[in-house]
């Protein structure tokens, strides 16, 4: 048996992570973005060598723990050298592992960007504070882009690979940057917390705020306390802007530069795919690097094969005489003597064999529908058993660099 | 076997990890109650848009419109939840008239904690008592809601802004959601899940934070994309006897020379299933929820077809 799609034009990933500094992976949820980036970055780590560092986001908790990141916050570690010797590898170089912890990430950003300690505080304490940057304009995806910012910027690693949020749209974080700056600079905003600003500090009932249709109207539906705690919330958010701005614009120049590559991740199922098409497109309408397609978790090539097909047939209709024939060619065999069991088992095997043809068949006419697809194409079967160590990682590391 | 009569209550929610089949699940409900004579809505809340996809028909607003005889779909829109709910209640003429009023209202949903889980659950909610008080004739609401990691959220926001608000009209009517959310009787929360390592985690988070931090009863976890069983213990000895080279010769004479693939594939099977297994066992014994177990589908496309075959073997399951 050889590894699905041994003979399609794949060269691999493996020119693409020796020659950019930042490999984005994205795609629709489930389809195993995190461990695809941990297995491209172990495996750059040991076969190319340098200092090489994957970002996580979510991972699951086995995978967390082979990483050894459990607790560890917005740290990075260093995955031990035993621990890839341990899983039979030979390292060339060193990998290191980091999780995405998003409200750390936030108080780290407000720290830096709050024109004072003060201001830096009453924004860390304010109650709306962890709900707001918990669910507005994609932070998540702001947050993960700025983390990959950061630490591009230290220097130390030749290669990061990150994997990137669950969002309902896996485009969302490439204009969270943007996003996060028209936020900040909006005259919505300015707009929206112009009566906190004149009506001055704390406390005080703004009157103003009642010449204004909306406020009357806001006034009405939420109460006037909670109106006043959101507006003197984004008063002091926006003292931010400055700082803010620079960063998301830095960021966005950092996606698009030569040095970073996306890879889009998907499984050949309808949906995943159609999301992951229509990403690959958009990359290259906005001329970002789209460096690679990981096609995974994929059924083996041999559920196409049509002697397959016509021996499930056999085994099905005619599984009496064949379990006939196995008892009495191997008289030896006590397994096999109970003719009707055998036939029971032929059949289920022959119609086993049916069922997941019907969905190799489907992978393949979808994989053979792709449209716009980038040079490199990997295929990741679907394995028997979870990936959750690093010999794991290893496996799917053979594949991405096939 | 799903206890109290699952389809007997009003509101149900389905949530589950991205890609497990939630959406399959919930058009799956509908179409069954729809079929078992109720009239269904079914509320899209997830943005992806595809849930009229299994009912084989186009894309909905917010306005229901019927995709199967009995099912009514539509898709939440804040804004338009808004602007009904302004109507109904605070007799403000239609928004556009105010002009960019809308924009910042939706600012402010976006922003604000809470304000669009509201509007969401709010509208949902606002639709069964519209109903129950014989205003409206759904018999059944059920909602393709919001992902694992987003569902505490959205179900708890008439709580919690009946913590941030302390007074005005959301503060009054927050009080019937929340009496509507937490009766047994009338709702539940379900949980779609897959016997696979992160969909498993989920449910089991899920599952506890619910129970410390929600007051909407749970329901059922639906585990979905079970791998069929293929052999008894003692049919797994024969299976091994076939797969000895001895056997294969015999096989490869009758059936050809595919037969060691077919055997090959059958092994690849028997091995995915018992890794779920685990996943499955694991579900089993942490969450003691009713399971409702549906069969991983062999099919070639998605859609109506595939809803049918999942509300078939939901029917079985919950014994109706
Ligand atoms: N039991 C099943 N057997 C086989 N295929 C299934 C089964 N249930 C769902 N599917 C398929 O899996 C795919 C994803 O299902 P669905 O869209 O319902 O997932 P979802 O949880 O709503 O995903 P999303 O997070 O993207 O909204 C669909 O193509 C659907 O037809
Ligand atoms: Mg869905």
């Amino acid at each position: 048996m050889s590894p699905s799609g041994g003979e399609s034009t794949a060269k691999g990933l493996e020119p693409l992570l020796a020659t950019k500094e930042i490999v984005v992976f994205c795609g629709s949820g489930g389809v195993g973005k995190t461990s695809v980036a941990a297995a491209a970055a172990l495996t750059a780590a040991t076969r190319l060598g340098g200092k090489v560092l994957v970002l996580t986001i979510d991972p699951a908790r086995r995978l967390a723990s082979a990483l050894g990141l459990e607790g560890f916050g917005n740290l990075e570690k260093q995955v031990p050298p035993e621990a890839l010797k341990e899983a039979g590898l030979e390292p060339r170089g060193e990998l290191w592992a980091a999780m995405l912890d998003t409200k750390r990430s936030w108080d780290d950003l407000v720290l830096r960007h709050a024109p004072d300690e003060e201001t830096a505080y009453r924004i860390l304490e304010n109650r709306l504070y962890t709900n707001i940057t918990g669910r507005f304009v994609q932070s998540h995806d702001y947050i993960a882009m700025e983390r990959l910012f950061d630490l591009h910027a230290t220097g130390a690693y030749d290669l990061i690979v990150i994997d990137t949020p669950p969002t309902r749209n896996a485009l969302d974080f490439l204009d969270a940057p943007k996003r996060m700056a028209e936020f900040f600079g909006g005259r919505l905003l300015r707009w929206l917390t112009m009566p906190y600003r004149v009506g001055g500090k704390r406390g005080a009932r703004v009157l103003n705020v009642a010449s204004r249709p909306f406020y009357q109207l806001a006034d009405r539906i939420l109460g006037s306390e909670f109106l006043q705690d959101i507006g003197e919330f984004f008063v002091n958010f926006q003292s931010m802007y400055d700082g803010f701005a620079e960063r998301a614009r830095a960021v966005e120049a950092l996606l698009h530069d030569r040095r970073t590559t996306f890879g889009v991740v998907t499984t050949l199922e309808g949906s995943p795919l159609r999301e992951a098409e229509f990403f690959c497109e958009q990359l290259i309408d906005r001329k970002y690097h789209l460096g690679a397609l990981v096609l995974n978790k994929t059924l083996p090539d041999y559920l196409l094969s049509a002697d397959g097909a016509r021996a499930a047939d056999v085994l099905v209709a005619e599984a009496g005489p064949v379990a006939e024939a196995l008892a009495a060619g191997l008289p030896d065999a006590a397994e096999l003597s109970d003719t009707a069991r055998t036939a029971r088992v032929l059949g289920t095997v022959g119609d086993s064999f049916r069922n997941f043809a019907v969905v190799a068949k489907r992978e393949a006419e979808l994989k053979g529908e792709l449209a716009r697809q980038p040079e490199v194409v990997a295929n990741v079967p679907n394995f028997e058993i979870d990936i959750y160590d690093i010999a794991g990682l290893a496996r799917i590391g053979e594949h991405l660099f096939a | 076997m799903a206890e109290p009569d699952l389809l007997g209550r009003r509101l149900l929610f389905f949530t589950g990890k991205g890609g497990v089949g939630k959406s399959t699940v919930t058009a799956a409900t509908a179409l069954l109650a729809a079929e078992r004579g109720k009239r269904v809505l079914v509320v899209e809340v997830d943005a992806k848009g595809n849930l009229t996809e299994q009912f084989e028909q186009g894309a909905v607003g917010f306005q229901p419109r019927e995709v199967y005889p009995g099912v009514f779909a539509m898709v939440m829109r804040t804004e338009d939840s808004l602007k009904e709910y302004l109507k109904l209640n605070l007799r403000v003429p239609v928004l556009g008239r105010l002009g960019p009023l809308a924009r910042v209202l939706d600012f402010v949903a976006t922003a604000a904690p809470g304000v669009k889980e509201i509007l969401t659950v709010g509208k949902v909610c606002w639709e069964v008592r519209e109903s129950i008080e014989g205003r409206a004739d759904w018999d059944l609401v059920v909602v393709d809601a919001a992902a694992t990691g987003h569902i505490i959220g959205q179900l708890d926001a008439p709580r919690a802004i009946q913590e941030l608000v302390a007074v005005g009209t959301v503060r009054t009517q927050t009080d019937w959601m929340v009496e509507l959310l937490s009766d047994p009787a009338l709702t539940a929360l379900n949980i779609v899940a897959t016997p696979e390592e992160m969909p498993v985690n989920e449910t089991i988070e899920l599952v506890e934070r619910a129970r410390a931090e929600l007051q909407v009863p749970l329901g059922a976890v639906f585990v979905n994309r079970v791998l069929p069983e293929l052999f008894t213990r003692s049919d797994e000895k024969t299976f091994e006897a076939l797969r000895r080279p001895e056997s294969g010769a015999v096989l490869t004479e009758r059936a050809g020379p595919g037969a060691t693939t077919v055997l090959e594939a059958a092994r690849l099977a028997v091995s995915l299933r018992r890794t779920r297994a685990t996943h499955l066992t694991r579900l089993r014994e942490t969450v003691d929820l009713p399971m409702v177990y549906l069969p991983y589908l062999f099919v070639r496309d998605a859609g109506l077809r595939v809803t049918r075959m999942v509300a078939e073997a939901m029917a079985q399951e919950l014994g109706l």
